[in-house]
C-alpha cells in the first residue's frame, strides 16, 4: 500500500470509530434477542455476518417468531433494507471506476454507519482517486463492522443467562422506536410514520402479516406526496 | 413467543443475505453511475419511517407477553422512548430511558 492509501485507511478508521458506540449496544441486543428466539451462538453470528443489517435482522427474527412463511419474512425484511439501494447509487459516483471485486467488497460493507462516514468525508474532501476513497471506506468498515459480529457473539452468550423477568420481549419495540424518533425530521417523515402506524394497526388482522407491506407502501407514498406538496408550496411562496 | 423453525431460519438468513447484497451492489456493480429518477428517490427517502413504525405499532398495541392486551409499563416505556428520541435525537439515550421506564413500572405495578 502506498503512503496516501495508508493514510486514507487510517482516516477512515478514525472517521468510523465513534460509531462503534452505537454498534455495541445494537450488536449485544441482537445477540440477546436471537438467543431468546432459540438461535444458538453460531446461528446468531451467521445472521450478523451474512446479512450485516441490524434493523432487517431484528425484523426477520420477529416475523420468524410469528411463524410466518419465509417469503413474507423476506419481503418485509428486504423492504427495511431498500435504503441500501439508495446508498449504492450514491457511492457509484465515488467508487465506480474500481475493479469489480473491490466494488463487491464495498457493497458487502455498505451499512448505515459506513455510508454516513464515507459520504460525509467524500463531500468534505473532494478530488481524491477512487482507490483513495476505497481505502477510506475500508478503514471505516474495519472500524465498524467487526464490532457488529463480536458483540452479536457476546450478546448471544450473555442472552442465555438472562432470566424471563427481564421483559426482553420489549427490547425490539424500544430499539425500533429509538431509531424511528430521530428520523422524524420533517412533516413528510411524520406523515409517513403516522400513516404506517394507523394502517399497520387497522390491517393487523390480515393473513401472512400482509398489513405490514401494505402499510409501508402507503406510508412511502404519503411521505413522498407530502414532500412534493411542501416543496411546491415553498416554490410558490 | 414461540421457537423458530431452523430450516426457515437458514432459508431466511441466506435469502436476506443475498437480497441485501443485491440491493447494495445493484448500482455500484451493475447499473453504474446513473441517477435514480427523482420520484423513486423521493419514495426511497421514506422507507425507514414507513416500514419500522408498521412493525413496531402492533408489538406495542398488542404485546405478546401480556397475551395481546396493552399494559401501562410497556405503553409508557414506548412513549418515553419516542419522546426522548425526538427531543435528543440520541438513539442510545432513548433506549436507556425507555428501558428504565419499563423496568421501573414493571417493578411498581407489574
Amino acid at each position: 500500500m502506498t503512503t496516501s492509501l495508508r493514510s486514507e485507511f487510517a482516516k477512515g478508521l478514525r472517521g468510523g470509530a465513534p460509531f462503534v458506540l452505537v454498534i455495541i449496544p445494537f450488536g449485544l441486543l441482537f445477540g440477546v434477542v436471537a438467543t431468546e428466539a432459540g438461535l444458538n451462538v453460531l446461528e446468531a453470528l451467521s445472521f450478523s455476518v451474512v446479512v450485516i443489517a441490524g434493523a432487517a435482522q431484528f425484523t426477520a427474527l420477529q416475523l420468524l417468531q410469528d411463524q410466518l412463511p419465509v417469503a413474507i419474512v423476506l419481503l418485509s425484511a428486504l423492504c427495511v433494507n431498500l435504503r441500501m439501494a439508495m446508498y449504492s447509487a450514491a457511492l457509484t459516483q465515488h467508487l465506480g471506476p474500481l475493479p469489480l471485486w473491490k466494488k463487491a467488497v464495498a457493497a458487502y460493507f455498505t451499512v448505515d454507519q459506513t455510508f454516513a462516514t464515507a459520504a460525509l468525508d467524500y463531500e468534505k474532501r473532494p478530488g481524491r482517486t477512487a482507490e483513495e476513497k476505497f481505502a477510506f471506506f475500508m478503514g471505516a468498515a474495519i472500524a465498524i463492522c467487526p464490532a457488529w459480529y463480536v458483540f452479536t457473539i457476546v450478546g448471544a452468550m450473555v442472552g442465555n443467562a438472562i432470566p424471563e423477568s427481564f421483559a426482553l420481549d420489549f427490547a425490539v419495540p424500544i430499539t425500533f422506536l429509538a431509531m424511528i424518533a430521530p428520523a422524524l425530521r420533517s412533516l413528510a417523515h411524520v406523515a409517513a410514520a403516522f400513516t404506517s402506524v394507523v394502517l399497520a394497526l387497522a390491517l393487523s388482522g390480515l393473513p401472512y402479516n400482509l398489513g405490514l407491506p401494505i402499510a409501508a407502501l402507503c406510508a412511502m407514498i404519503v411521505g413522498a406526496a407530502v414532500e412534493q406538496r411542501l416543496t411546491r408550496a415553498e416554490a410558490a411562496a | 413467543m414461540s421457537q423458530i423453525d431452523h430450516t426457515a431460519l437458514w432459508l431466511t438468513m441466506i435469502g436476506l443475505g443475498l437480497g441485501s447484497f443485491g440491493l447494495r451492489f445493484v448500482f455500484l456493480g451493475l447499473i453504474g453511475d446513473r441517477a435514480l429518477p427523482e420520484w423513486v428517490q423521493r419514495h426511497l427517502r421514506y422507507t425507514s419511517v414507513a416500514v419500522l413504525p408498521a412493525i413496531v405499532a402492533p408489538l406495542i398495541a398488542f404485546p405478546a407477553a401480556t397475551g395481546g392486551t396493552p399494559d401501562l409499563p410497556r405503553t409508557a416505556a414506548a412513549a418515553v422512548t419516542l419522546a426522548v428520541g425526538c427531543f435528543t435525537k440520541n438513539v442510545i439515550a432513548a433506549i436507556g430511558t425507555g428501558a428504565a421506564t419499563l423496568y421501573l413500572l414493571l417493578y411498581l405495578v407489574g
